[in-house]
């Protein structure tokens, strides 16, 4: 298992399109994905699931994967964080 | 035996939210979920429920694409993004694989489990302390009616058979849209008021509308034959043979009106002494702009910017907001465009997540714009690249004091001066004016009009805040009145302060649109109209029809007058004489 703690960077939060790109993410990989906010977990790879975490700017989220390119995804999600989706930050 | 009841003609005053007569049958509209059973189902159904969800899931996709394209092709690619969180639900496969997995493991019927299973996620939405996430437990509960509706195999309930007054509780703008595509003669709502966006997309489709019935689902049945009069507000259930005759006749007598008014659209409005006003238009999207040109505006009175925020989650960029002033300066040229900056927070929808005890009190229009710097100087930015052809004037919301609009001023100019840097043209003088509609600002005005070049009175929010009256609120509505002497008194002081200063004093709010104010506001010495399209012509027969003077003298003596009641019998029995063929309410 692989597991990765990231911050919301954007200025709007975990909304649709961010919401949209992350799962769009995950589903490119075998391996499961789950995301832990404030203890509460939901299935990564599931839009209704991530609309109901309410992340706002400034939250963060532990990310848990596991299978056989569970590396490579965490790469892949973390990275769409990091640069908060390529929205703006301020 | 049978009882048979005789049900009476019942009238019920609502908001007056699109102009125009509609009879016909009702139509009830209604939104709630199909009842759900919990039922066991035998092992070798299975494969059966998961065929059905299957092709229901399929049945609501195709749907929501039409409704998606629908949207797109009348409001445009941006606006239509308002269902994108609905069409991604549909597409989660998560979710419809763990509902099919319990539909094999608890043996129970697929409608329960669907309803189940995506119950949870709304209820984890509704407990969100965002409001954004709240929100979206609306899409969810549409997006599962869908499904479910599709799974019970029932008619998309947005058809309708034939034309007919449309009847709901409440109609969100996405429900106003798709049941326009039926022939659909009116609209009557029991919530909803005249800003809201059911008022807003009926006018822009031409269909009558009156909102804030209050209880007019609960007083009607399918089929019941009702009139709609946008006009006055006012519907009708099971008009009597009489009622009908008249309703024909008053409707017959509105089109011809209307008719001779058209005549009217490339004629100044002119006073027949000679004084000529600017009768102007509220625009709220693109697409009203041919109407509006048709109508004989003088320009664009208001523009709200804040459209370009609905369906949305982050605010459009500079380029995009660019796009949109770019085709009204263009659309209009060389005709004026008046663009409000963004006035959200109170009851408009707004992307933020505060929580206000009192909204209308709160953070909302330039308190926000000054406060999101940067976001206020994208769309500065945007307007003055719109300005090259030098008819756009920019108005900033909700101001109270002089510190504000210093404050957007020098925002302004530094906006100018980054464009300057990067080389990019537009319109160095570009008129600059506030809203007044805070009864502070009316009070300062004298300092207020030595820093713009216009000011535009909304009497919307001006009345409310002025007679502390919140016109939602049905315990007081009735105290909101356009027509109190102190709504006069403070308009007249107002403009005549102005004009003291040498600039011009528009008015954008409902009360410019009003036929029966227009001699008192020409009277008072309003420079400029700005009216909803479709009474423009209405309002530019009137002034064509007074002198100047006599309208000077109908004010003077309104202002004389100590309650709303004698002003408005008064203004009546002017009207009445002037233009015995005008029907006002």
């Amino acid at each position: 298992m692989t597991e990765r703690t990231v911050t919301i960077k954007n200025k709007a939060g975990l909304h649709t399109r961010p919401a949209a790109s992350l799962v769009k993410t995950a589903a490119k990989f075998k391996s499961d994905f789950f995301i832990d906010k404030d203890g509460f977990e939901i299935n990564g790879k599931s839009i209704i699931g991530v609309m109901t975490l309410a992340a706002e700017q400034g939250s963060t989220l532990q990310l848990r994967f596991s299978g056989p390119d569970e590396e490579e995804a965490a790469k892949a999600v973390v990275e769409l964080f990091e640069q908060g989706f390529g929205e703006p930050q301020q | 035996m049978e009882t048979v009841n005789i049900q009476q003609e019942l009238i019920l005053k609502g908001i007056a939210a699109s102009p125009g007569i509609a009879m016909g049958p009702v139509f009830l509209f209604e939104k709630d979920a199909p009842a759900i059973e919990e039922r066991v189902i035998a092992r070798e159904d299975i494969e059966r429920e998961t065929a059905r969800l299957n092709q229901a899931l399929a049945r609501s996709q195709k749907e929501l694409r039409k409704i998606l394209e629908y949207a797109e092709k009348k409001l445009g690619e941006h606006q239509a993004k308002i269902f994108e969180a609905q069409v991604l639900i549909l597409e989660d496969s998560f979710l419809f694989d763990t509902i099919l997995k319990r539909v094999r493991t608890e043996c129970k019927n697929v409608e329960y489990v669907v309803y189940n299973e995506i119950e949870k996620y709304r209820q984890m939405m509704l407990a969100a302390h965002d409001e954004y996430t709240r929100e979206r437990a609306h899409d969810v509960d549409d997006v599962r009616g869908r499904i479910l509706r599709n799974l019970q195999e029932q008619k998309l309930i947005s058809r309708l058979e034939g034309s007919a007054v449309v009847v709901s509780y409440n109609l969100t703008a996405a429900d106003t849209m798709i049941l326009s595509r039926n022939e659909v003669l009116a609209y009557a709502t029991d919530a909803g008021g005249v800003t809201s966006h059911t008022a807003l997309l009926a006018r822009a489709l031409k269909i009558p509308a009156v909102l804030g019935l209050r209880d007019i689902t609960s007083a009607v049945k399918n089929g019941d034959a009702v009139i709609v009069d946008g006009y006055s507000g006012v519907v009708i259930l099971r008009p009597s043979e009489q009622t009908i005759k008249d309703y024909v006749l008053r409707r017959s007598h509105f089109e011809e009106f209307e008719q001779r008014l058209s005549g009217l659209r490339d004629l100044p409005a002119e006073t027949t002494d000679g004084r000529r006003v600017e009768l102007s238009a509220n625009v709220e999207f693109i697409q009203e702009l041919d109407f509006i040109r048709m109508q004989g505006a003088d320009g664009i009175g208001l523009y709200r910017s804040e459209i370009l925020l609905i369906g949305k989650e982050v605010f459009p960029s500079e380029d995009e907001q660019l796009y949109e002033y770019q085709q009204l300066a263009d659309a209009m040229f060389p005709k004026r465009v008046i663009i409000r900056t963004f006035d959200i927070g109170g009851d408009k929808m707004m992307a933020q997540k505060v929580k206000e005890r009192n909204p209308f009190l709160g953070w909302r229009g330039i308190r926000v714009l000054l406060e999101k710097r940067e976001l206020f100087l994208e769309q500065l930015r945007a307007i003055l690249r719109a300005s090259t052809r030098r008819n756009i004037a920019v108005m900033f919301p909700m101001v109270s004091n002089i510190k504000e609009v210093r404050a957007a001023k020098e925002l302004l100019e530094q906006a100018k001066a980054q464009l300057r840097a990067e080389k990019i043209p537009f319109d160095d003088k570009m008129t600059v004016g506030v809203m007044i509609e805070v009864p502070a600002a009316a009070v300062v005005i004298d300092d207020l009009a030595q820093e713009v070049d216009f000011v535009s009175i909304g009497t919307n929010d001006l009345i409310q805040y002025l007679l502390a009256v919140d016109r939602g609120n049905e315990f007081v509505s009735s105290l909101y009145q356009e027509f109190h002497p102190a709504v006069v008194r403070f308009i007249r002081r107002i403009i005549e302060r102005a004009k003291n200063h040498d600039i011009w004093v528009g008015m954008c709010g409902e009360m410019a649109g009003d036929p029966m104010a227009t001699i008192l506001l020409l009277g008072l010495g309003l420079d400029e109209f700005s009216v909803v399209g479709t009474v423009l012509p209405e309002v530019k027969k009137i002034i064509r029809s007074v002198s100047y003077e006599e309208a000077q003298r109908v004010a003077l003596r309104v202002l004389e007058l100590e309650t709303e009641d004698e002003i408005k019998a008064y203004l009546g029995s002017v009207m009445k004489e002037k233009f015995p063929d005008m029907l006002m309410e």
